[in-house]
């Protein structure tokens, strides 16, 4: 299988970023050094190429409906401008993906985008298009993943480095707020949204601009590495990982979004998760803080400490932030309240660990 | 990129270097080995005392990104162990042929069927 390139693939290259295969896209890893990438964004601010996540649009008078069939969040109470996290589920409540749903701002019609992992764009849009013709609505979607290059400013110091190259009120965005404006002369969409917890902005333009834009903003640049470090520290989820439909089936209320549940909408798996959210559920995602040395990583066995396995570990890494072993596994409920000791198994060497709450940096 | 690759020491094709020192040969990770891994966070190392054998893992170096084993260029007796590495294995990095160095250990055999260094270097070029 080829790997699907981002537009500023050689660019990154000449750079002198490490690459590797994310969701079938070639993408950057590591530019200088994970810690120094991850350093940036927590202190001051760091820029990504995130041109692997999927853009799809959906307008047309029926296109909230399809959207709010589609997703578990309230496509409806967005106005224009807005944008909201949501999970895609099947009709047992399983997450297939997650996803940011932008009510566009400044056009008339309805007029929708939203943003799947790497390599889940062709499905969903299959899925959209499959449930529209089913349910007889009215709207049109396109799948414009390579039209778009996508590129994440973070930290404290992003709204003043991109403040320098916008035309846009950036100080005047509430969070998960959507602005279309210029970016070095580009017309973009700018949401005040990211995956790293640190104050940031998400930026979509044409893909044939990526250069300008990119280009434009004086930070450290970022790849994958320091993305994935960056998320689990504050505990958010990873599209394939922390959840799976093939090798990790989880609802939203296992994987502990519940917020982006809205029970009050119709959509595909609503009456399984109203089912579960009465019953409740056994696992749940939990935050483990290693107390001895190593590397927490996907995979490994979660076990009590007596021995018995009650889990397995999504996400691990080292905090570089907290310089403390971090990881994400789903475990009886029992251990959802922190400071319960549990053991992760490293190369068939128990480690003590104890459970806390998400996120990890205070 | 280039990679410091020191004419006193030899190789090992997954990324080792041995050095012959009075009596002991010292053990580590090269340049390129370091670069590739990127941040180390976490090293495990034998104990002193523990008997290696030629080419077969002795350790791991954890980087945030990836797991790694090292193999011992030549066999023999550990007699020394880098304590410092489990407070900073970040010296792996930083230093990777100094305060980056991981073990000692006492051998019969000599460094003849490792990598020169200019071997090495074609290797990683």
């Amino acid at each position: 299988m080829t790997l699907r390139q981002p537009p500023l693939r050689e660019a990154h290259a000449e750079r002198e970023a490490q690459f590797t295969d994310f969701g079938g896209w070639e993408m950057p890893v590591e530019f200088d050094s994970i810690r120094t990438e991850h350093t940036a964004v927590r202190e001051s601010v760091g820029k990504f190429d995130v041109s692997h996540m999927g853009e799809i649009s959906v307008s047309g008078p029926d296109a909230c409906e399809l959207l709010n069939r589609l997703t578990t969040n309230d496509v409806s109470a967005l106005d224009a401008g807005q944008a909201q996290y949501a999970a895609i589920t099947d009709t047992d409540g399983i997450i297939l993906d997650d996803t940011v749903v932008y009510n566009l701002p400044e056009t008339e019609r309805e007029d929708y985008l939203f943003v799947p992992n790497a390599g889940h764009d062709e499905e969903m849009y299959d899925r959209w298009v499959a449930h529209r013709d089913e349910w007889g609505l009215e709207a049109t979607v396109e799948n414009q993943t390579t039209d778009y290059a996508m590129f994440a400013v973070q930290g404290e110091d992003a709204p003043a480095v991109l403040g320098d190259v916008t035309s846009v009120d950036l100080a005047g965005m509430a969070r998960f707020a959507v602005a279309a404006g210029s970016v070095a002369g580009t017309a973009s969409l700018i949401a005040r949204t990211g995956y790293t917890g640190e104050p940031g902005f998400e930026i979509l333009c044409p893909s044939t601009d990526a250069e300008t834009v990119w280009s434009a903003i004086e930070s450290q640049p970022c790849g994958l590495g320091a993305r994935d470090t960056l998320r689990m520290e504050m505990g958010f989820l990873l599209s394939g990982q922390d959840f799976d439909p093939e090798t990790n089936p989880r609802t939203p209320y296992e994987a502990g979004i519940d917020f982006a549940v809205s029970l009050d909408t119709s959509f595909v798996g609503r009456d399984a998760l109203e089912a579960i959210a009465t019953e409740g559920h056994d696992e749940e995602l939990v935050g483990l803080t290693l107390l001895e040395r190593g590397v927490p990583r996907h995979g490994y066995d979660v076990t009590t400490t007596e021995g018995g396995t009650i889990g397995t570990v999504t996400s691990g890494t080292m905090s570089p932030t907290l310089g403390e072993p971090i990881a994400l596994a789903y475990l009886p409920v029992s251990y959802t309240e922190p400071d319960r000791t549990v053991q992760v198994v490293i190369r068939d060497k128990p480690k003590k660990a104890r459970t806390t709450t998400t996120p990890f940096l205070p | 990129m280039s990679f410091e690759i020191p004419d006193d020491l030899r190789y090992l094709e997954s990324h080792e270097w041995a050095k012959q020192q009075d009596g002991t040969v010292r053990v580590g990770i090269s340049d390129f080995a370091q670069d590739e891994l990127g941040d180390v966070v976490f090293v495990e190392l034998p104990e002193v005392g523990d008997e290696l054998q030629t080419e077969a893992a002795f350790g791991v170096v954890e980087s945030i990104k990836a797991v790694s084993d090292v193999y011992a260029p030549v066999g023999g007796t550990v007699t020394a162990i880098n304590d410092d590495l489990v407070n900073e294995p970040e010296r792996i990095n930083s230093d990777p042929y100094g305060d980056g160095w991981m073990l000692e250990l006492e051998t019969d055999e000599d460094l003849d069927h490792l990598l020169s260094p200019e071997a090495y270097r074609e290797q990683i070029e």
